[in-house]
């Protein structure tokens, strides 16, 4: 079973936590990955720094231009991968990317690369389903997960096309914009995670937005099997660039926050249940 | 070939979000393209509104110097000054037929910009356009003029604060507002359909161009030449004339020199990427980002290029060409003194082409170039990369 499966199975719902690779740097971004692991996050989501990010708001757009400066290149994502690898052999890491980064490098090289570093999925934002039919059999050939996505605006007909091809766990983007925190939630999250669940056994995971532990509870309580922070995470690292151990210490904080939030929600494990509820 | 593709250039790169926006672009266009009411408007705007046909003027001073038979499509007559407004009178029109109730555009010289305050102040609809803050300094007149037809400019701080920049900002309003804005795009780039739109609205210049000469001379012209730089003003002058035995050149940026890293030529100079919706040729870096660009020519000023125009490079049916910034200039004072007419610098491109390649054509040669807008927008920046001096 993929490092993925074999979360999913074991736990529902996960965290998920995303950082920009290289943000503020090399150094402090792996340091940041090992805090935000040691305050147990579930699967990292680690983005590959990308000078025209279209589907990013400006929060993390920023973190990708400090990335850039810093000098992260696709090679030193990988670099950052085989250590966060190294340091959690079982975490689940996905690659968060822009398609022009692996059309450069070539896909069967891009995925045969992100296999060789420990990454178990890889998601292209910029790539639907449509546009996929170099990258799917390079992923599959170096048995990375592609893991889809699904927006609000994505109908019945697209949402299937898009199934077919999925694997790991699906994407539900939260809302018709960018990544970014908002006061509100969309109102309509379980909604999207009904209707997406009628058409595949994947686990799935919910994000853009998400900022608070009210959020956090609210998208666990529409049924999804994860939740994907970013901005609010990225937002930390950029408020504290000076001060690292502040740094280190807020991201402790906001995620032990929002993990409280899930750990009641968590299907307890007590043999019989099925028969106590039944 | 695949539906929004030119050979393997084209596509539609873009977040999931945006695709069933993408999807009902598409569809309407389909459907205004087969109803006479649409084209009954746009005629009506463009030609009561805009002053369609534009001239084509035979230049019987260059004619002379030059030892050929020299015209001029005269976009820079067209309301606004310059081809821009083709594209946005029909974008506009086709927003109100979709019952989308706001305009937002990107605009690098400010051009496109001006082009869709005019549009949306004539159609009603309310405009924002994003403009890198770079370029709100640098084009602050055009700017001005859009404030003036009522349209509200958004500064864009990130990136480059240029072109590019402006273009990302554009897509993530238009990825949080779907329901209400049709995102009006400047030229035949990004995501299907948008290079078949943008070029379909443009084509108006070549088929004006190929009638008026026809009627002319009775014969098409050897050779037109049209400044390349997302490729809008030229694929709507080529089109007509891709089947016809003429021959077809695009004149990209060359900055400071195709030897160094200060240009716009994506085309001579670039690698194949994917870049804002779409395949093409890009200027980018070993790691597929895309860099910075240059040329004196603000609208020249990107790293990539339409995709058709890529597919028309690599089949060889158009030649493309770059042209230095000292080049520019040197057309840009030599037209205005010797036939009274001010190019504008993307224009200046061109016609800078003609001048170096006139030679060789005989007397009898036809040269057809595009005059995309006129310099009244550069009049400033010459005066002071010229120290003041004419
Ligand atoms: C007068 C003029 N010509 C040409 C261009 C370049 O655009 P395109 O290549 O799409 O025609 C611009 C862009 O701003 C322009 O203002």
């Amino acid at each position: 079973m993929s490092r993925i499966a074999e979360l999913f199975a074991r736990k529902n719902p996960v965290f998920i936590g995303f950082a920009v690779a290289g943000d503020p740097d090399g150094e402090t971004s792996l340091r940041v990955a090992k805090t935000m692991i040691d305050a147990g996050v579930d699967l990292l989501e680690v983005a590959v720094p990308y000078a025209d990010p279209v589907a990013d708001g400006p929060m993390i757009e920023r973190a990708h231009v400090r990335a850039l400066e810093a000098g992260t290149t696709p090679d030193a994502v990988f670099a950052l991968v085989r250590q966060v690898r190294e340091y959690a052999p079982d975490l689940p890491i996905v690659l968060f990317t822009y398609y022009n980064i692996i059309y450069r490098r070539g896909a069967d090289r891009f995925f045969a690369d992100a296999a060789a570093a420990g990454a178990d999925g890889v998601l292209i934002v910029d790539l639907p389903v449509e546009e996929s039919d170099e990258a799917a059999p390079a992923a599959r050939r170096h048995g990375i997960d592609r893991i889809a996505l699904i927006a609000p605006t994505t109908s019945p007909e697209r949402r299937r096309a898009i199934l077919r091809d999925a694997s790991g766990f699906v994407y539900l983007i939260s809302l018709e914009g960018v990544t970014g925190e908002r006061d509100r939630l969309s109102p309509d999250i379980a909604g999207l995670v009904g209707a997406v669940r009628e058409g595949t056994a994947l686990p799935l995971a919910v994000g853009f937005g998400i900022s608070s532990p009210e959020h956090v509870r609210a998208v666990v309580a529409a049924g999804a099997d994860g939740v994907i922070v970013g901005s609010a995470l990225v937002r930390l690292v950029e408020e504290r660039l000076g001060d690292e151990a502040g740094m280190h210490d807020a991201l402790r904080t906001a995620i032990g926050a929002m993990l409280r939030v899930l750990v009641p929600e968590r299907e307890p494990d007590i043999p019989g249940r099925e028969s106590i509820e039944g | 070939m695949k539906a929004g593709r030119y050979g393997v250039y084209g596509g539609q790169y873009m977040p999931e979000t945006l695709m069933s926006a993408l999807i009902e672009l598409e569809e309407t266009y389909r459907r205004i393209s087969a109803d006479p009411e649409f084209s009954r408007r746009l005629d009506w705007y463009l030609r009561e509104y805009a002053g369609r046909e534009t001239p084509l003027t035979y230049c019987t001073n260059i004619s002379r110097e030059l030892g050929c038979r020299v015209y001029l499509k005269r976009e820079d007559l067209l309301h606004g000054g310059a081809h821009k407004l083709n594209n946005t009178l029909g974008q506009a029109l086709m927003a109100k037929f979709m019952g989308k109730r706001r305009l937002i555009a990107e605009t690098g010289a400010g051009q496109h910009g001006v082009a869709t305050a005019i549009a949306g102040a004539a159609l009603g609809l309310p405009v924002d356009v994003y403009m890198g803050e770079v370029d709100t300094r640098r084009q602050a007149l055009n700017a001005f003029r859009m404030e003036l037809l009522g349209a509200r400019v958004i500064p864009v701080a990130s990136g480059t604060r240029t072109l590019k920049d402006a273009i990302n900002a554009a897509m993530r309003d238009w990825v949080t507002n779907l329901g209400s804005t049709h995102y009006l795009l400047g030229s035949c780039v990004g995501p299907h359909p948008f290079p078949r739109i943008v070029r379909d609205f443009q084509s108006v210049i070549g088929e004006e161009a190929r009638r008026q000469v026809l009627e002319r001379e009775g014969r098409l012209p050897d050779t037109v030449v049209a400044c390349v730089g997302g490729g809008s003003n030229a694929i709507g002058i080529f089109s007509p004339f891709v089947d016809d035995d003429v021959a077809l050149v695009g004149v990209e940026a060359g900055g400071a020199g195709l030897d160094t890293p200060r240009h716009g030529a994506s085309l001579s100079a670039g690698s194949v990427g994917v870049f804002q919706g779409a395949l093409s040729y890009l200027l980018q870096d070993a790691d597929g980002q895309a860099l910075e660009t240059h040329s004196v020519a603000a609208g020249l000023d990107h790293p990539s290029v339409g995709p058709e125009h890529a597919m028309l490079k690599d089949t060889g049916r158009v030649r493309y060409e770059a042209v230095t910034d000292a080049e520019a200039l040197a057309a840009f004072r030599y037209l205005s003194r010797a036939e009274g007419i001010i190019p504008a610098l993307e224009s200046a491109h061109a016609v800078a082409y003609a001048l170096r390649s006139a030679g060789d054509l005989d007397r009898d040669g036809i040269l057809v170039v595009n005059l995309s807008g006129r310099g009244d927008k550069d009049v400033a920046d010459v005066a002071q990369i010229r120290g003041g001096a004419a």
